[in-house]
């Protein structure tokens, strides 16, 4: 039998129904993997190894009750440290958090742990998940599991190299901007950003509150299916989770895409796109029409504003939504002899360059005089790349593009130049603003590095998606290799 | 010299009778132990979001429609972002904008006998924030309880011209909200705020002045001094030569004097946005009408029915109309006895003098509108006299006992014995034959003295209107 920390989870799920294996047996595998690779990649922010054996010992226990499970009960999980875990220490990567222990668990979580899924810790980010390569994290840099010269993307870029690493078998992420498939690409693993609303954001700190969405990483479309059916559904403590019934993911996964219309929008590929990635993703266009699909160019006008659109309203949201950390009621606080001196201190000396330039960003775009050319105008393009999605899902069941323009770059290589290392993130930003689901899977490699495979859709069109991700994958074996560590 | 008006606009704050605050489920009830009253949510914990509370926007939708607002088809939650540790996200969700939950309305008043209309501007909903206390020069404490609470924020326009008018706006607005039941409307305890903005300018002139804002108005009284105070500060900076400033006053209660907080030079910058983590509130023209039709009968509606119903003067009606309980308690009193004008003085006289002295609210009357109907009817039927009902009532409004027993056990009844009466009347006039003489001499006034040594000497219980005819017949023979 294969070492239990390289099975997937619906693998681990059969083993452990069978009577294979015991959860304990998983859990102390994974714990074990970490112990082995996380020094030189660096995924996890915290590991809690206690509280993993806690719940996999219940889960054999009531295994050995002959109760009937969940899915995910017994499958170890990391989450992306800006999902609120009660009495585990939640940190954002930022100083000014200081080892905050939230007292209440994020629903995602609260979810996973009624189906008895077990937490082995939370993961690295980019500082309040601001960045595309999680060097911009406040506590240390994660590695590229695939080359540890190299960033893991970003901001997600812990849970994707602990997926990648086999350090968890599922994890979670947030995406903003392509949080989650930007690393998953560069880690050569499988990212879904659910519909705005589809899983609930209560508990996932906030970056960007009109953009941000939580959603499943993996090592194959079957597993984030999984986890996207746990997390999912509307949640009365989130005003803006969607009142729209979950289907049932798992049905989707056939390998069927007969008749199904691929649109390719052709800005997608304009904006740096290296060769061998535009050659990667053309090919797996190719492959999909070979297994029954149609696939035609389309054009999405507005698609080049959608990047400075981004840069305008997830600053302004983050500079509101970061206003909290003042350092009266929790994480730091520097000391000053009245309450505005403290704030101002305690805000300086927690946050991190990139978030203060952000910050400053939004706090100028909303302010009078400027609020109608900056923020006003942004959410005005924001309706018309919407409207350019609407158009392309009239003709088009899915949109087919990159997830980044080029494979995971090194470590350093751009952290003097803040455009260029926003522009890894031009791919995905688009949808984020439109808000529908995407999902990114493996199409490819280069130099041994990972190449993603972009496929967009309509609002709560998720199962169109994981159908086709689920057939393209199957047809090929990018999500079986794995990381030499 | 020239004349001024004052030019006066009321911002007021109404706190809202919801269990539970504006965003999440922690209670409202005032006075708890501090920050016992908390949760993620109303303490900005990092990933806590939002979720409104309908009763709240079911509660301003209403007040707006009492108002005479139009509702907002769509109405926006923003953010109004600003650092105080009091404030727990650095920013209050609020409204702002042309959409907020109603705007142009309306509230009738009268002053003066004259009728007016002052104009609302707006009617929206927000959120409290917390309190901040300084300790000591090192030391702030804050205390969440009230972060979150739902505030409902009525703002008039400039058409108030004297601090009569304001303190009149005020008292119709407040029984407005506490006919709804939407506040307790208790200035005291801050359930009610009201911040004036004042200006003054030359009586005909069209243009305004410039307008301070005016805090720290903790009770009626003090809304009328307060304005009136600043209005007079600022006719006499004009006269003076100088120029009023734009600031913020406060009132001194304790000096009775307006003092400046903070200079309003520059705008301070909020930075409104509408919420991303909340979602358009939507009224169906369906819900507004089902809401119209079941608002209660209103201060001004209530007004001209007592006025028509029971023939009371307007004075009275409106009086009696300015909080629903009074307007019950009156309403439940003269249901029982038939001159509702005898109802009304004795409410707004005996009862609420008394309620007011002993700070006591209509609720808490121990004098029942059945008991105090009762009483009436013992003096119209001349069981009492109007002297002993008064004795009578201060002993029901300390004991709650009814009129009858208290008459009963004190032997207050009236004595209407001819025989008994002129026995008493007799023995005085034996014992002032002086008086007598100069009262038989044409000294008019001396009846007043004859009638009330008979008063004094049955402790009152003597029927005046009798002792009065005795007296002319022993004039007469
Ligand atoms: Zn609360």
């Amino acid at each position: 039998m294969a070492e239990l920390h390289t099975l997937t989870a619906h693998e681990l799920a059969d083993q452990m129904r069978r009577g294979a294996v015991s959860a304990r047996e998983i859990a102390e595998a994974t714990l074990a993997r970490i112990a082995a690779v996380d020094e030189r990649v660096k995924s996890f922010v915290t590991v809690t190894p206690e509280a993993a054996l806690a719940q996999a010992r219940e889960v054999d226990e009531r295994r050995a009750r002959g109760e009937a499970l969940p899915p995910l009960a017994g499958i170890p999980i990391a989450l992306k440290d800006n999902l609120c875990t009660r009495g585990v220490r939640t940190t954002c990567a930022s100083k000014i958090l200081d080892n905050w222990e939230p007292p209440y668990d994020a629903t995602v979580v609260a979810r996973l742990r009624a189906q008895h899924a077990v937490f082995v810790g939370k993961t690295n980010l980019d500082e309040f998940a601001m960045g595309s390569s999680t060097e911009n994290s406040g506590l240390f840099v994660t590695h590229n599991p695939w080359d540890l010269s190299r960033v893991p993307g970003g901001s997600s870029g812990g849970s994707a190299a602990a997926v990648a690493a086999r350090e968890a078998t599922l994890a979670l992420g947030s995406d903003t901007g392509g949080s989650i498939r930007q690393p998953a690409a560069f880690c050569g693993v499988v990212g879904l950003k659910p519909t705005y609303g589809r899983v609930s954001r209560y508990g996932l700190v906030a970056f960007a509150s009109s953009l941000d969405q939580i959603g499943p990483m993996a090592r194959d479309v079957t597993d984030a299916a999984l986890l996207l059916q746990a997390i999912s559904g509307s949640d009365p403590s989130d005003a803006t989770s969607a009142p729209v019934a979950v289907p049932d993911y798992m049905q989707a996964l056939r390998p069927e895409v007969k008749g199904l219309k691929l649109g390719v929008p052709r800005e997608f590929f304009a904006q740096g796109v290296a060769p061998e990635v535009e050659a990667a993703v053309r090919a797996a266009v190719d492959r999909l029409v070979a297994l029954g699909a149609e696939a035609e160019e389309v054009s999405m006008p507005h698609i080049d504003y959608a990047f400075p659109a981004f840069y305008i309203i997830a600053p302004a949201e983050a500079s509101s939504n970061l206003a909290r950390y003042d350092g009266v009621r929790y994480g730091l606080r520097e000391p000053a002899s009245d309450p505005t001196t403290m704030m101002e201190r305690t805000r300086d000396a927690g946050f991190g360059a990139e978030v203060k330039q952000r910050i400053m960003l939004g706090t100028f775009t909303l302010s009078a005089g400027y609020y109608d050319a900056y923020y006003l105008k942004a959410l005005k393009v924001r309706t018309l790349v919407k409207q350019d999605f609407d158009r392309a899902f009239e003709r088009f069941d899915l949109l087919v593009a990159p997830v980044t323009p080029t494979v995971a770059f090194a470590i350093g290589e751009r952290a003097n130049d803040p455009l260029q290392m926003k522009l890894a993130d031009v791919c995905t930003v688009p949808v984020n603003l439109a808000g529908g689901p995407a999902i990114a899977v493996p199409c490819g490699f280069h130099a041994g590095l990972p190449i993603g495979l972009q496929l967009m859709a309509k609002p709560f069109a998720e199962e169109t998606l994981l159908r086709a991700a689920y057939t393209y994958e199957q047809a090929t074996d990018w999500h079986l290799r794995a990381p030499a560590l | 010299m020239t004349e001024f008006e004052a030019v006066i606009g009321m911002e007021v704050h109404a706190e809202l009778l919801t269990a539970s605050k504006m965003f999440c489920g922690c209670p409202t009830t005032f006075g708890a132990a501090p920050n016992t009253q908390v949760c993620p949510v109303c303490l900005g914990l990092p990933g806590s979001l939002p979720v409104p509370n309908r009763r709240a926007v079911e509660f301003v939708a209403r007040t707006a429609l009492a108002l005479h607002c139009e509702i907002s088809p769509r109405s926006i939650f923003y953010r109004k972002n600003y650092y105080y540790p009091d404030l727990p996200k650095g920013y209050q969700v609020s409204q702002y904008g042309d959409d907020p939950i109603g705007r142009n309305g309306y509230i009738e008043i009268v002053v003066g006998g004259q009728t007016r209309r002052i104009g609302i501007r707006r009617c929206h909903l927000e959120e409290d924030t917390g309190k901040l206390f300084h300790v000591s020069p090192q030391t702030s404490e804050v205390d969440y309880n009230r972060s979150g609470v739902a505030l409902m924020e009525i703002v008039s326009e400039p058409d108030l011209r004297s601090a009569e008018e304001a303190r009149e706006y005020l008292v119709q607005l407040r029984a407005i909200l506490t006919y709804l039941g939407v506040c307790d409307g208790k200035m005291e305890q801050g359930s009610l705020r009201c911040e004036p903005n004042i200006s003054v300018r030359p009586k005909g002139s069209a243009a305004f002045g410039t307008k301070t804002e005016l805090k720290n108005l903790n009770s009626f009284r003090a809304v009328s001094r307060g304005i009136e105070y600043e209005i007079e500060r600022q006719v006499a900076v004009i006269r003076a030569g100088g120029q009023v400033t734009q600031e913020t006053w406060r009132w001194d209660e304790t000096r009775q004097v307006t003092a400046p907080m903070r200079s309003k030079e520059f705008e301070q910058e909020y930075r409104y946005f509408p919420d991303p983590d909340l979602v358009p509130m939507v009224f169906t023209p369906d819900w507004v009408q089902t809401q119209q039709e079941s608002l209660p009968e209103l201060p001004r509606q209530k007004q001209l029915r007592f006025q028509e119903q029971y023939g009371l003067p307007a004075y009275d009606a409106q009086i009696l109309t300015e909080t629903r309980a009074l307007a019950d308690y009156f309403e439940a009193a003269a249901a029982r006895h038939a001159d509702a004008k005898a109802v009304s003085n004795w409410v707004m006289g005996e009862l609420l003098g008394r309620l007011n002295a002993a700070s006591l609210d209509i609720s808490e009357s121990k004098v029942t509108p059945e008991g105090l109907a009762g009483l009436l009817d013992l003096v119209a039927n001349g069981t009492i006299s109007g002297k002993i009902a008064k004795d009578v009532f201060e002993e029901m409004f300390v004991s709650g006992k009814a009129p009858e027993a208290i008459v009963q056990e004190k032997g207050l009844t009236q004595i209407s014995d001819e025989g008994a009466l002129a026995t008493t009347l007799d023995a005085i006039i034996a014992a002032n034959p002086k008086e007598w003489e100069a009262l038989k001499g044409g000294k008019e006034q001396l009846t007043k003295f004859f009638v009330g040594q008979v008063m004094r000497a049955t402790k009152g219980r003597a029927n005046p209107q009798l002792v009065n005819d005795l007296l002319k017949q022993r004039l007469a023979s």
